[in-house]
């Protein structure tokens, strides 16, 4: 069954080119997804991210719950609208998902998790509430919209001149909830591109009219393609591509999102990892070669056979990158080679993160 | 959409013009630069090369994906554009201006295979 955003109408109205991404009917893009992509990189571009699930978990145990769901420990977030980013992991290790869960206080939390794994999620979630007092909400009633760019900040302020007062201090990593009329919008100083910019959640209803203020206001609309090509260029992984149930965070780069610091949290999965021997590394790819790398490439290395796991052109960098598991030995600078098609195209190793605000980092 | 009615057109989205001399001048449609999205890559075949009708002969890359071109008709590969590998893009902008390479055919019956440009859209 293929589902619409409450934003559907815009897309079309905005003339994007609809394709079906995890069974919900989204923009690929409006016409040139590099010019999109520059957009965001130079000015402001706006996402409509409303097929990614909002959950709202409530009750005295909402901390001792998520301590014990998540390989990163919500412990740590003091601040209220704080947000962090973590895995959650299966049994054996393997990454259920990846989310962003925000922190409104002990009892209250906002998570945000993926299009197309949220029933699974769910389905995990619901029966792991047992034995605590806490409630879960699926918040299929809002709308979010990402506004990502050096200057989306303050265009949205021009669309909301009121919206200033309550997230102009807002740190990155940062939300602050804001009570228009009689519902909450959720000002989130968070994204998927490497640049600044705010994850706006509202109500539904009045997602369509926000759109079109943000539109007036000089944001263009981006599709999935240039939310991509962004997404790599920053580092960032997509769930289903670099890590899925058959991968542990630390073949997926994201050691850094597991918290093993308190000895005594016992979460689900840390026992399998703790004895866990990594063979390979998670490393970014940079083609010295003309040609494009995608997923599931070969990649020759002095120690072994490794495999891209995203690959596109870059349109920032104007050359071909990739997310890659190799050997763990291969040390950034190495030489490999990419099996493209019938040949094989050099590539370099290099860290994981290409381009940061707009900014290569090669 | 744009179909140049002097043309002809390989169900594979190839445009296909035949010049004065009888060599063939080759493209992409119109219709496949706008479904392949932004263009970042071509490689073309090397000028000499025998190709037989229907053969992958180049490949086209966007951000999206890869895309095989094929030849139209059998013959030898005379002729390719440098200046679409440099600029590949330039497909996007007009795909009927640019071409990517120049056949000599071998078989003249193969052209009668071709569609028109009403043909064509009519695939499409």
């Amino acid at each position: 069954m293929t589902q619409h955003t409450p934003l559907y109408d815009s897309h079309l109205a905005a003339n994007g080119k609809i394709v079906d991404f995890a069974g919900w009917e989204m923009p690929i893009h409006y016409g040139s997804q590099v010019e999109e992509h520059h957009a965001v990189r130079k000015d402001a571009g706006m996402f409509d991210v409303s097929h990614m699930c909002a959950l709202d978990l409530a009750g005295p145990d909402a901390t001792r719950y998520l301590r014990h769901l998540l390989a990163n420990d919500v412990a740590k977030l003091t601040t209220s609208g704080k947000a962090l980013y973590s895995c959650m992991l299966d049994d054996g290790a393997g990454v259920i998902d990846d989310l962003i869960v925000y922190f409104f206080s002990p009892e209250r939390y906002r998570i945000v998790v993926n299009a197309g794994t949220a029933e699974k999620d769910i389905a995990w979630m619901r029966p792991r509430l047992v034995g605590f007092d806490a409630s879960l909400i699926v918040r299929r009633d809002v709308a979010m919209i990402a506004v990502q760019g050096p200057q989306a900040r303050e265009r949205f302020w021009t669309a909301f001149p009121v919206a200033r007062a309550h997230s102009v201090t807002l740190e990155n990593f940062q939300a602050a909830e804001w009570s228009v009329d009689k519902n909450t919008w959720l000002i989130a100083r968070t994204g998927y591109t490497g640049e600044d910019g705010f994850e706006v959640t509202m109500p539904a209803d009045d997602a369509a009219a926000v759109w079109k203020a943000l539109l007036d206001a000089g944001v263009k609309p981006c599709g999935l393609g240039a939310r991509d090509t962004l997404r790599l260029e920053a580092g960032m992984n997509l769930y289903g591509q670099d890590m899925d149930e058959n991968i542990s965070p630390y073949e997926a780069g994201l050691k850094w999102t597991v918290d093993l610091k308190d000895a005594d949290r016992d979460f689900v999965g840390k026992s399998v990892l703790a004895g866990r021997q990594c063979n390979v590394r998670f490393a970014g790819l940079l083609l010295l070669q003309r040609g494009v790398m995608r997923s599931h490439m070969k990649v020759h290395t002095a120690l072994g056979v490794g495999e891209t796991t995203s690959g596109t052109f870059s349109p920032t960098l104007n050359q071909s990158i990739a997310l890659a598991r190799i050997p763990a030995g291969i040390e950034n600078g190495s030489e490999v080679e990419v099996e493209i098609r019938d040949k094989k195209l050099k590539a370099k190793v290099v860290k994981p993160t290409f381009v940061r605000h707009g900014q290569s980092l090669l | 959409m744009n179909t140049p009615a002097n043309l002809k057109f390989a169900a594979s989205h190839e445009w296909v013009n035949t010049e004065a001399d009888g060599t063939l001048t080759i493209g992409i449609s119109d219709h496949a630069q706008e479904a392949l999205g932004d263009v970042v890559f071509l490689e073309l075949p090397a000028v000499g090369r025998l190709v037989k009708a229907g053969e992958s002969v180049a490949v086209i890359e966007s951000v999206k994906a890869a895309s095989d071109i094929y030849a139209p008709v059998s013959g030898e590969v005379i002729a390719i554009n440098d200046a679409a590998v440099d600029a590949p893009e330039s497909v996007n902008a007009d795909a009927y201006a640019v071409w990517l390479f120049k056949i000599k055919p071998s078989d003249a019956a193969e052209l009668g295979k071709l569609l028109d440009a009403a043909a064509y859209e009519a695939t499409l």
